[in-house]
């Protein structure tokens, strides 16, 4: 009997995905996605302010809204990263997979605090309240406290592939907040608007106020594609020193 | 330009939101150099990767 041992030859989206592979493509990069965010955001915070009207119900206050729906939008598309990130960790136990869920779980909470701090100051002029507990804010607030609870389990781990593993579980799990956030304005009464720019049911906002909204978008999307790649090299290279620091404890004890 | 009597409220929600945004940037340059120092540090005591040692 003869074993038919045959390689499989990795396919192009393992080649681009392995660490140093990672780390070779990813660093041309940086450069240009940092220019292009900064210059969206030149672009995006001049139509927000000079080139877009105030709204006929809301006034002046409308113009926080072109900081305040990216950042709602990146605290539940960077838990989509993350839950997809998670699945390559317990499915194909992809090296690369959980650098990506760690290094994207912060740049997740600081965006969905920012959410919450931009809505509470426009909820004071709009509703006369910066605070309410219903559905959208409450599970917004959720998803908050779920991203620091990953925070500190990353941290709470020394061997962080067996915390990989851990916090991949727990991220999916976490990852039932994604439609109570998306649909709490439908399912239940709530102070805050239902959704108007992806929206079936034929309201359309004005394209002197959608299209900053559009720019603004972007710009926080790419920020985050930024930050993430940076944190994602970053986190490589950490991992490269702390086994480099305890194979020179392990030789120095031998 | 005239941001209205809630101008107080706008104000501080972009001040907020760029204080986070910056603070963000900051924190990932820094980790990154901390992070790359602590790497070269490591190669100036020959402590390195063997297969940086072989190329």
């Amino acid at each position: 009997m003869t074993a038919d041992v045959t390689l499989k030859k990795p396919n192009w989206f393992s080649r681009i995905a392995n660490p140093g592979q990672f780390l070779a493509w990813s660093k041309g990069f940086v450069a240009p996605l940092a220019i292009l965010t900064a210059t969206l955001f030149a672009v995006g915070l001049y139509l927000a302010f000079f080139a877009s009207p105030p709204d006929y119900q809301m006034g002046e206050t409308v113009r926080i809204m072109y900081i305040h729906v990216p950042n709602a939008w990146l605290s539940q598309f960077v838990y989509g990263v993350m839950a997809v990130a998670s699945i390559g960790t317990l499915v194909w136990r992809h090296p690369l997979a959980d650098v990506a869920a760690k290094s994207a779980a912060p740049l997740g909470a600081v965006f969905t605090g920012l959410a919450l701090f931009s809505g509470s100051l426009w909820g004071r002029p709009t509703w006369g309240t910066f605070w309410e507990w219903d559905g959208r804010m409450t599970s917004t607030l959720i998803l908050f406290l779920i991203y620091l609870g990953i925070i500190a389990l990353w941290r709470a781990f020394e061997d962080q592939g067996r915390a990989g593993r851990v916090i991949a579980v727990f991220t999916l799990v976490g990852a039932l907040d994604i439609p109570v956030v998306k649909f709490s304005v439908d399912w239940w009464n709530t102070l805050h608007q239902p959704a108007s720019v992806l929206s079936m049911s034929g309201e359309h906002v004005a394209p002197a106020i959608l299209i900053p909204l559009l720019v603004m978008t972007l710009a926080f999307t790419l920020l985050f594609i930024t930050l993430h790649i940076v944190r994602m090299r970053t986190e490589i290279f950490r991992r490269r020193a702390e086994s480099l620091e305890r194979q020179a404890a392990a030789n120095l004890m031998a | 330009m005239d941001l209205g009597p809630h101008a107080v409220f706008i104000i501080w929600a972009y001040v907020g939101v760029a204080i986070g945004v910056l603070g963000l940037i900051a924190f990932t340059n820094f980790d990154a150099r901390r992070t790359l120092k602590r790497l070269d540090n490591l190669d100036a005591r020959g402590i390195r990767r063997r297969s940086d040692n072989a190329s």
